[in-house]
């Protein structure tokens, strides 16, 4: 298998752009998280890290919008935002090619996905690879799912694309990462950013960690936007790497409500051994 | 109403800087090639964050609106709650205001404390 890694994390542009504003104590644990997240990622030995994320239409818009992409190019630029607001630099992080073309063809064995030669990244993946690529070296696949624009492909298609891109993944000599990143419950960018679901999170994470597939399909959109908020469908990242880790095990390693960051700030892995 | 021509204005805007520095020089020109009505060209033009927010454009794409006039956070959340207050609730979108108690409040009743040095506004 070349699956050598897999974990889950948060990704709000508050994370980085109003670290200040924080409660420097929860905050700092936060980042001490998320730093151990990156060295357990650098102790799987990657060649390639493939992040699943839910990106806010710095790429994809209502004109053409697809529910699954998968980024093919040898670099992308980011983030899109402005790097003050965000608080990290432009840089061009490294991707590679031929190896996602080869993970798409295999995808495309099993479900279907756009692919695309532009990328630019957004905070959906620059927060996670500020902390967990610091300085942006680690060849990066991007995937994406439609997360904001309802139609939204339903989780049991968000279930078969996991389980395809692990069988994708598996076919790969080279040694692969994967994290997926988006909120739990949150009502970003609204009035209402920084309300936070804890016990709906925690009981996200009690299924991601068991890894029980009828319990973390057991949602529809209707109640996540009740009770998660229109945030909340970025869950699919999460099942996305739920079905890629085939019933590994997971552990959280740090889930706290940070309000002024906009979400239940969360690291946690699977178990792959 | 064309939430949708709204939507894909600032999704330009939001990725392009040569657009960034037409809408700088000459914020009606910017529009020119969308199809607004004269309340969504004048919205887009006087930059009205809560006027805009009523119209349902999505949060994700208006906060670096916002941020491109350099409207600071909270006061950002501040223009949307005003919008409604003063338009009614969203027009179409994915949005409903579900009563929040506000950052500074959840933040306390959490038990964290905001950083020192930051002025807040009561509800952010």
């Amino acid at each position: 298998m070349s699956l050598v890694f897999a974990g889950v994390c948060s990704h709000a542009p508050g994370i980085t752009g109003r670290a200040d504003r924080a409660d420097p104590v929860v905050r700092d644990r936060f980042y001490a998280a998320f730093d151990d997240m990156r060295q357990r990622l650098e102790a799987a030995r990657p060649d390639a890290l493939v992040v699943v994320a839910a990106e806010h239409f710095a790429n994809f818009f209502m004109n053409n919008m697809p529910s699954f992409a998968i980024g093919m190019a040898d670099s992308y630029d980011g983030p899109i935002e402005d790097p003050a607001w965000l608080a990290i630099p432009k840089v061009r992080v490294p991707g590679r090619r031929e190896l996602s073309r080869r993970i798409i063809d295999g995808v495309m064995q099993h479900a279907d996905v756009a692919y695309a030669e532009e990328w630019l990244f957004d905070h959906g993946i620059m927060v996670p690879l500020h902390f967990l690529t610091p300085r942006f070296d680690l060849p990066i696949v991007p995937v994406n799912i439609n997360c904001q624009g309802p139609p939204l492909a339903p989780l049991h298609r968000v279930w078969a694309f996991g389980e395809a891109l692990r069988a994708a993944i598996d076919a790969m000599p080279e040694r692969i990462a994967l994290v997926g990143t988006g909120g739990i419950s949150h009502w970003p960018a609204t009035p209402d950013s920084g309300k936070i679901n804890e016990a709906w999170d925690r009981d996200l994470l009690d299924r991601w960690c068991r890894n029980d597939r009828d319990a973390l399909l057991d949602y529809d959109d209707t109640t996540i936007y009740a009770d998660a908020g229109q945030g909340g469908f970025e869950i699919r990242t999460y099942l996305t790497i739920s079905a890629a880790a085939a019933g590994a095990q997971g552990t959280v390693h740090f889930y706290a409500p940070i309000p002024i960051f906009a979400v239940g700030c969360t690291v946690a892995t699977y178990d792959l051994s | 109403m064309s939430l949708y021509q709204v939507q894909k204005f600032l999704y330009h805007l939001n990725r392009d800087p040569r657009l960034q520095a037409e809408y700088r020089a000459d914020r009606a020109g910017a529009l020119a090639d969308f199809e607004l009505t004269d309340e969504e060209r004048t919205a887009l033009v006087e930059a009205d964050i809560g006027l805009l927010f009523h119209f349902g454009v999505n949060g994700q794409i208006l906060m670096h609106f916002a941020a491109l006039h350099g409207i600071e956070w909270s006061d950002y959340l501040q223009r949307m709650r005003d919008g409604i207050a003063a338009h009614g609730p969203v027009r179409e979108g994915v949005y409903a205001i579900t009563g929040y108690e506000g950052v500074d409040e959840h933040a306390a009743r959490l038990g964290q404390r905001a950083a020192s040095g930051t002025s807040e506004r009561a509800r952010t």
